[in-house]
């Protein structure tokens, strides 16, 4: 039978009794509801330079495996230095001969014709994102793929009105622009990348990242489709030391890279004898501050989604819950029982709320984080419900009783794992909120309109949500503060960091 | 009998206060043609980690201000700098400018002072944005200062060069540490004593005067700096950069070995405003 909680309400909530909530447990189980687009995946990836599918010339492939299942799904180029550089030479070439040379109307033609040929095969992006990286199909159907197809449709409009994007000044491109992206978004992300950059003129030399290269290829196959010039962007897929060959061609006029603070630090460091100019994405521990007059469910369901969403692999995650003290035995308990019902399993299943964690690398990583966690005195909560037997799985976790010091409160653990922490007064919670050397994001919830203002004023972070979270828009610019980096990506200001001013 | 005139000790302005090096080192000041004039002080690391936690503790009332109080606080800075248009001339000439160029170097550093004072409640609106997201949410942009910012000045244009970089910063409410010129440290001595009458709060600008070679690694690696700016060659860039990584500073400066134009209207723009401000963006739901 159902169990019925009728637990007694708390004394904040003794004027309005909270309806008693539905438990059903292990009593019913879903039936699976699989999403059944086909992907249409090669079974081997070239790199995408001048225009066309080209093996590697260093003759090395490697596996992309669905952490959904561990199975591989393609084999992907490996691309060398070499191959990196006739990317570049592809792309000066179409810096030089074509795209700089095309009216901006032309440019911006291009680029919503990609809006809208991404939009055509929306399904079919969305399941293949979903194998190669593990997100829940509803994300990457609902979210990443729409938005970067929004990207490039809003970027487009800006390729003709430059004239605009600088008050007072004229603006030019920068030439060939290197890009090197994360694994959390892997079709967002490069959309984030390459449209500001094409819209503004400038060609693109773009890396994903090893787990997630296949969405980047399929999109090189709307390029194509497109009548894009060959050469305007080109996508070179490897590990690290292609990376590193991106950001330190000698071509590349500017580098843009998103991913974590310690490959951020590397690389400004191995740049500092050039003058290329940078812009930097990184990493993020942000607060996400309840306060007792909030709206309790919505701020839960706010918070779930803030941690939780993309099994927590997103840089702005509310990592950090700071929940007023006279509220906290009760949010505590919300949340708890909440993560109790998230679906965790297949991420092809359209229920799914947590997919698979993207790598083995990186549930290693959350697992020993959690470990020290453990260690260092925090209580952790974990749901017990059964984990699919193959795959790279992590149910969502919520550590209570964490103090500033601890390392689940000072690190980005990249995962669904959240720290929840407590304040008593506004100044306290704004002195623990930037108490942190990252500053991307930060979320308030709170019905007063004042305390939101004041708060969105005080916290040192690039973006704050208030009475909402993870919202993100190609017209709202997005970057951090402090150690999260520098630049902004989205908006006007975005299209500020791929120019000069001449 | 001739009278004996009383010479100026040069103090360096940090905090608020006059002040010779903790490390109670000095170098000789000549003229142009190498008679001594005066000792300056040869500030060292622990001078600018003062000046910093000086700037620190200035930072957030000076951000604070309105952008209208800002703008008249930068534009008495400017009416101070002008009723002393003569003794920042004479500085000037000290170093070797001509009677005519000091004179046009001390209006040109007015006249950029008035310039940024104007500013101070305007750019907001030119370089923030709301923002028309696809969804039910106010959205806007808005841009804050980044806070600490270090500086260093070239010795051409010693007070110009000096005045073109801080004054945006400090516009928009952000508080500098600034080296001046190694080779002419003087105009900023005088400067300093300008900026103690303009009700400018202590600590928002700092002004230290030295040896580039022995600050600049501080500079690089001291991690209350928000930003690194100003002018430097390539060594030096690079070792700013490289101490900039450690704690991802932005870092905005100008080619040494390239000639700059100071006096050249591109040398003022909200742009420069804009090197020195982070920008925020806020979300917000639409509806009951």
């Amino acid at each position: 039978m159902p169990t019925l909680l009728n637990k007694k309400p708390s004394a904040a909530a003794i004027c309005r009794p909270a309806a008693p909530a539905l438990i059903f447990g292990d009593l019913w189980t879903y039936d699976p509801a699989p999403e059944t687009a086909e992907p249409k995946l090669k079974s081997r990836y070239e790199l995408f330079i001048g225009g066309k599918f080209v093996a590697p010339a260093s003759g090395k492939y490697f596996d992309s495996i669905n952490p959904a299942n561990e199975q591989k799904l393609a084999e992907i180029a490996h691309a060398n230095a070499a191959d990196v550089a006739a990317a570049y030479r592809a792309a000066k070439k179409a810096y030089d001969q074509t795209w700089s040379r095309l009216p901006g109307q032309e440019r911006a033609k291009y680029l919503f014709r990609i809006a809208r040929l991404l939009q055509d095969r929306a399904r079919e992006f969305a399941v293949a994102e979903t194998m190669d990286g593990g997100k829940p199909i509803k994300e990457s159907r609902d979210f990443d793929v729409p938005m970067a197809a929004a990207h490039f449709f809003y970027h487009a409009g800006w390729a003709d009105k430059l004239e605009y994007v600088a008050p007072g000044r004229r603006v030019a491109p920068l030439g060939v622009v290197g890009q090197v992206i994360p694994w959390n978004f892997p079709l967002l992300m490069l959309a984030w990348k390459i449209a500001p950059a094409l819209a503004m003129g400038n060609c693109v030399v773009i890396k994903p990242a090893e787990t997630t290269s296949i969405t980047a290829l399929k999109l090189a196959e709307i390029f194509q489709d497109a009548g894009l010039p060959a050469g305007v962007v080109n996508i070179v897929t490897g590990f690290a030391d292609t990376g590193a060959a991106v950001m330190g061609h000698p071509l590349a006029a500017k580098v843009a890279f998103t991913g974590s603070t310690e490959v951020g630090k590397i690389i400004m460091r191995s740049l500092a004898g050039t003058d290329k100019k940078m812009t930097m994405e990184l990493g993020g521990k942000a607060a996400n501050i309840i306060f007792d007059d909030a709206p309790l469910d919505q701020a839960v369901e706010g918070i779930i989604n803030g941690i939780f969403f993309n099994q927590g692999h997103v840089c702005c995650a509310g990592s950090r819950l700071l929940v007023h003290e006279p509220i906290a035995a009760t949010v505590l308990a919300k949340l708890k029982q909440r993560i109790s019902v998230l679906r965790v399993g297949d991420p092809l299943d359209k229920n799914t709320d947590i997919g698979a964690i993207n790598s083995r690398a990186q549930l290693a990583t959350i697992k020993r984080l959690v470990a020290v966690g453990v260690k260092e005195g925090a209580t952790l909560y974990q749901p017990d419900y059964a984990l699919p037997a193959k795959g790279y799985y992590f149910r969502p976790t919520i550590f209570s009783g964490v103090s500033m010091s601890q390392r689940i409160a000072r690190e980005e653990i990249f995962g669904p794992v959240l720290s929840v922490l407590t304040f008593r007064t506004v100044d306290e919670a704004i002195e623990k909120a930037n108490n942190t050397a990252y500053g991307l994001s930060a979320g308030v919830w709170t019905d007063k309109g004042a305390r939101i203002l004041k708060l969105a004023a005080e916290l040192k972070a690039g973006v704050v949500w208030a009475n909402t979270y993870n919202k993100f828009d190609p017209a709202s610019p997005f970057g951090g503060y402090k150690e999260s980096g520098f630049g902004r990506e989205g908006g006007r200001q975005g299209l500020l960091d791929y120019c000069k001013l001449v | 009998m001739t009278r004996l005139p009383i010479t100026k000790t040069p103090k360096v302005y940090v905090g608020g206060a006059f002040i010779r090096s903790e490390s109670a080192r000095t170098f000789p000041l000549r003229d142009a043609a190498g008679n001594f004039v005066a000792n300056i002080p040869q500030c060292s690391r622990k001078d600018l980690r003062n000046a910093v936690e000086a700037a620190a503790k200035a930072g957030p009332g000076w951000a604070k201000r309105t952008a209208y109080n800002r703008g008249q606080i930068i534009y008495r800075l400017g009416e101070m700098v002008e009723a002393r248009r003569t003794e920042l001339a004479a500085a000037l000439r000290l170093g070797g400018a001509t009677a005519t160029a000091a004179t046009k170097e001390v209006s040109a550093t007015v006249d950029r002072l008035i310039y940024y004072a104007g500013w101070a409640d305007k750019y907001e609106q030119v370089l923030g944005s709301v923002n028309p997201v696809a969804a039910p949410y106010f959205n806007f942009t808005v841009s804050e200062p980044m806070g600490i910012i270090g500086l260093l000045a070239p010795p051409e244009a010693p007070l110009l060069a000096l005045i073109s970089l801080l004054a945006p910063a400090i516009t928009s409410g952000n508080t500098v540490v600034a080296l001046a010129s190694s080779a002419q440290p003087y105009p900023a001595i005088i400067l300093g004593e300008m900026l103690a009458t303009s009700d400018l709060p202590s600590g928002v600008v700092n002004l230290l005067t030295g040896l580039r070679a022995e600050l600049i690694p501080t500079f690089a690696t001291h991690a209350h700096f928000r930003a690194l700016g100003g002018v430097a060659n390539k060594a030096e860039q690079t070792a700013l950069k490289l101490g900039a990584a450690e704690s991802v500073k932005r870092v905005k400066l100008f080619a040494a070995e390239a000639p700059i134009n100071w006096f050249s209207s591109e040398q003022q723009s909200v742009d420069a405003l804009r090197a020195y401000l982070e920008f925020k963006t806020v979300w917000h739901p639409i509806g009951a």
